[in-house]
């Protein structure tokens, strides 16, 4: 069984590139390499990974400076060919960005950058990135952002709900989803949502602080894990 | 060449937290008839073009496909003649 090559793209002012390069090679026993943005090819990786920081100071907007960088136009290309694209934080913020997902992160409601553990419930288990996890699992997995709250026009929310483009909801240690558990505001209690087509990702928390036995919490690496299943069963 | 200025503030419908905390900070400050704060940016800029229509179509792509996000910005803007 070969292994998956995940390409992590560093922008100037990523500061998770490095935990997701740990995560996908030292965790996953995968092949991990980096991308520098100003690479105008991501090469022959099977997945690209936005990982979380501050790319390009987060001037402007949050992602809006990122995503006219030269490998975004590559990973938009490898993303609109079916290949797999996962967004953490900064990365998520960057997909908007780029329209690979649709709304935006605003800023919490609280107006405070919020670096804490809290639970997720796994809204839809059918997809590549959640498929070792069960529909409805809770999963434990730190956020730390001062933009993350989800927002969008009422269609295109209705029409994530219709789809169950909702793969994750901020919840209680139980499993309810509602206010109390939203840490920043966010429509529908919204922590990821997936493209149409099941190939993008984007999620504010860090499954990638929570992937090494070493650290307690490994939460995080099923979603690594389910990339690198699905992957495999593509290609086979 | 032009002298643009281009503010861009949250949509109506988009709740404003920190234009909240400021109206807040001002009414315990007394100011009681200040209502409605939206914060916002301001971007300055020169366009380098002959005609005033040809810098308005630059403001407004970079402005639609940089500086705001249409999906929770509007953007309004001044241009003026400005002398090399």
């Amino acid at each position: 069984m070969r292994k998956i090559k995940f390409g992590v793209v560093v922008f100037p002012g990523s500061n998770c590139d490095h935990d997701a390069h740990y995560a996908a090679g030292e965790v996953m026993g995968q092949d991990a390499r980096l991308i520098w943005h100003k690479e105008s090819s991501i090469g022959d990786v099977d997945v690209v990974i936005l990982p979380g920081g501050f790319s390009y100071g987060d001037y402007l907007r949050c992602g809006a400076i990122a995503r006219f960088s030269p490998v975004m136009q590559d990973v938009v290309r490898f993303a609109n060919n079916g290949g797999m694209v996962i967004g953490i934080c900064n990365g998520f913020q960057v997909l908007t960005e780029a329209g690979l997902l649709p709304g935006v992160l605003l800023q919490n409601r609280s107006l405070q950058f919020i670096c804490k553990y809290l639970h997720l419930r796994v809204e839809n288990a059918e997809t590549n990135f959640t498929s070792t996890c069960k529909q409805g699992e809770v999963l434990e997995i730190p956020i730390a952002h001062g933009e993350g709250n989800y927002f969008t026009d009422p269609d295109t929310l209705k029409r994530l709900e219709d789809h169950h483009q909702i793969v994750f909801r901020y919840c209680d240690a139980s499993g309810i989803v509602n206010d109390e558990a939203n840490p920043n505001g966010s429509l529908n209690n919204i922590a990821g949502i997936i493209n149409e087509q099941g190939n993008v990702l984007g999620m504010m928390p860090h499954p990638e602080r929570v992937a090494d036995p070493a650290l307690r919490h490994t939460d995080g690496k099923k979603i690594f894990e389910s990339i690198i299943q699905n992957f495999i069963h593509v290609t086979v | 060449m032009f002298h643009s200025k281009v503010v861009v503030t949250l949509r109506k419908s988009i709740l404003d937290p920190q234009g909240k905390a400021v109206e807040q900070g001002l009414h315990s400050m007394g100011y009681q008839s200040v209502e409605n704060i939206r914060m916002g940016k301001h971007v300055e800029f020169d366009v380098d073009v002959a005609t005033q229509s040809e810098a308005e179509q630059v403001v407004k792509e970079i402005s639609t496909k940089l500086l705001s996000n249409p999906v929770m910005e509007d953007f309004t803007f001044t241009l003026d003649t400005k002398k090399r």
